[in-house]
């Protein structure tokens, strides 16, 4: 099975992208099984079950969405193969910018678009660096000179990737991506395998549903803020 | 140095094969697409940007100088070989256009930068209305002012040696002006119109229907007379769209042109000479 992991910035046209990519994997005869994991709501296994494809949906809730995708990975990779899927897309929202969802031999895609500001993808952080594909939506509504330097900052934080431009309005490039999907080498079975990066501590009492501000109801890991002493005149 | 790019034709939208099964476009030539909206021309724009192997809709294959494009690797080395101005582009981001010159600049390692971006900011201010500054934000430009500054930089600063232009006759901007930028020596240059003048300007123009490749035409020596009677006409139009913008009343005599005029037609047209 083709493990494919699929993050990127909100509204960069993740979904639009995979459902084009996908149309061109079932013309190509692959039956494609979706999982999409999201905080609290979405529509976008709606879109996906247009395909005429199995689709399941996971929402994290009052977990953090980032440790609820890597604690469910197993029993993802189950379902597809139940589904008798022969690729397993998994589309990530939600992501805070601090974690990244890769893990070591499945291939991880980011989305990510011409809009979002030039300096964006230094800030976008792990999701974009630890990408083994990145694609660059919304090409067709910025000037040529943006889209350069877009790209080149893109490059700059993660020179290792496969940069592809792409259009999710109309389709244009899902091809070259469904063609990187088919290459990319098969595994089975996800446990054992390893993230790209560990996801940072998150464990106190607001994790677990604390809502009084106050040092005496923090408990656990406690990150304070430095603030730079100002000399006194 | 690119010397051609040749298209070979595939499917049109009722899943026939185009017409034209190879259009070569050779170093230098103008191509202009026309057809009724609707009928395939930027989809195959499109396809020549990307360099398809047929994995668009359309099924067609591009080459360059008779190679075949297949890995993601040739795709990189040609990242750079085209660039394309449109009506639907943008800017989008919040800097000054010196800044934002200067990034790009960066990006495509260009020699002497200082002198190019003063020359970007002639060409724009050519085109365009109101004059823009090094201090001005991009996200305050009109449209036309915006159109002007990408067409100067694609012409300066992106320098590809194929250019695509979608339908610039309604970017609020010189459009004759901006295709003699645009079109340098030994450029392929693209034309998306419906603009018969750009029509007549390209040596050649394909004609699309139903999303095909539909006919290939020659422009003969009886069209580039029709076509200096039409630069002739807007050459009046423009002069008239300039006197009554600048808040005159028109003479009887506006088809005279006046000497002033004449003079600053020279000496941009010189101006071009040199800077190709």
């Amino acid at each position: 099975m083709q493990f494919v992991i699929v993050a990127g910035t909100p509204s960069s046209g993740k979904t639009s992208v995979m459902v084009h990519t996908i149309r061109h994997l079932q013309t190509s005869g692959q039956q494609v099984a979706v999982c999409k994991i999201d905080c609290l709501q979405t529509n976008d296994d709606v879109t996906y079950r247009r395909l005429g494809i199995p689709v399941a949906v996971g929402l994290s809730d009052y977990v953090c969405p980032d440790h609820f995708y890597v604690a469910n990975l197993e029993e993802i990779e189950q379902w597809a193969g139940v589904q008798k899927a022969d690729v397993l897309v998994l589309e990530t929202a939600g992501l805070c910018h601090r974690c990244a969802p890769a893990v070591y031999d499945c291939l991880s895609i980011c989305v990510i678009d011409n809009l979002i500001g030039i300096n964006t993808p230094r800030k976008v952080g792990p999701m974009l660096s630890s990408a083994d594909v990145v694609v660059i939506t919304k090409g067709d509504i910025v000037s040529q000179a943006e889209r350069e330097v877009f790209r080149y900052q893109v490059e700059s934080v993660n020179p290792q990737a496969r940069i592809m431009e792409m259009n999710g309005l109309t389709g244009q490039g899902a091809v070259s991506l469904k063609n990187t999907i088919l290459n990319y080498p098969q595994f089975e079975g996800i446990t054992g395998k390893r993230l790209k990066n560990p996801m940072p501590a998150a464990i106190c009492s607001y994790c677990a549903g604390e809502t009084v501000i106050g040092k005496s109801f923090q408990m656990g890991v406690v990150k304070k803020v430095e603030f730079e002493s100002v000399d006194q005149c | 140095m690119l010397k051609k790019i040749t298209i070979l034709g595939g499917l049109n939208k009722i899943g026939l094969p185009e017409k034209i099964q190879k259009l070569e476009i050779q170093a230098g030539e103008i191509l202009a697409v026309v057809g009724p909206t609707g009928s395939g021309k930027t989809q195959l724009i499109a396809d020549i940007g990307q360099v398809a192997e047929a994995e668009t809709l359309t099924g067609r294959r591009v080459r360059i100088d008779d190679g075949e494009v297949n890995s993601n690797e040739d795709k990189q080395k040609l990242r750079y070989l085209m660039a394309q101005v449109s009506q639907n582009m943008n800017f989008v981001i919040d800097m000054t256009i010196s800044e934002f010159l200067m990034m790009h600049a960066q990006v495509r390692a260009v020699p002497n930068p200082e002198m190019v971006l003063k020359e970007v900011l002639a060409i724009t201010n050519h085109l365009s209305g109101e004059p823009v500054t090094f201090e001005t934000n991009l996200t305050q430009l009109s449209g036309g002012q915006s159109r002007a500054l990408m067409v100067a930089d694609v012409a300066l600063l992106s320098n590809a040696p194929v250019v695509l232009i979608d339908e610039i006759e309604n970017a609020g901007i010189d459009r004759l002006k901006a295709l003699d930028i645009l079109t340098g020596q030994g450029k392929i240059v693209l034309v998306v119109s419906h603009d018969p003048t750009l029509m007549l300007m390209a040596d050649k123009r394909v004609v699309m229907k139903n999303g095909g490749m539909d006919g290939i035409c020659y422009t003969t020596e009886k069209e580039r007379h029709i076509l200096s009677e039409l630069v002739k006409t807007e050459k009046r139009v423009n002069r008239l769209r300039e006197q009554l913008r600048k808040g005159k009343s028109l003479r009887s005599d506006y088809h005279e042109i006046d000497h002033h005029e004449e003079e600053e037609l020279k000496l941009w047209q010189e101006y071009l000479y040199t800077c190709h």
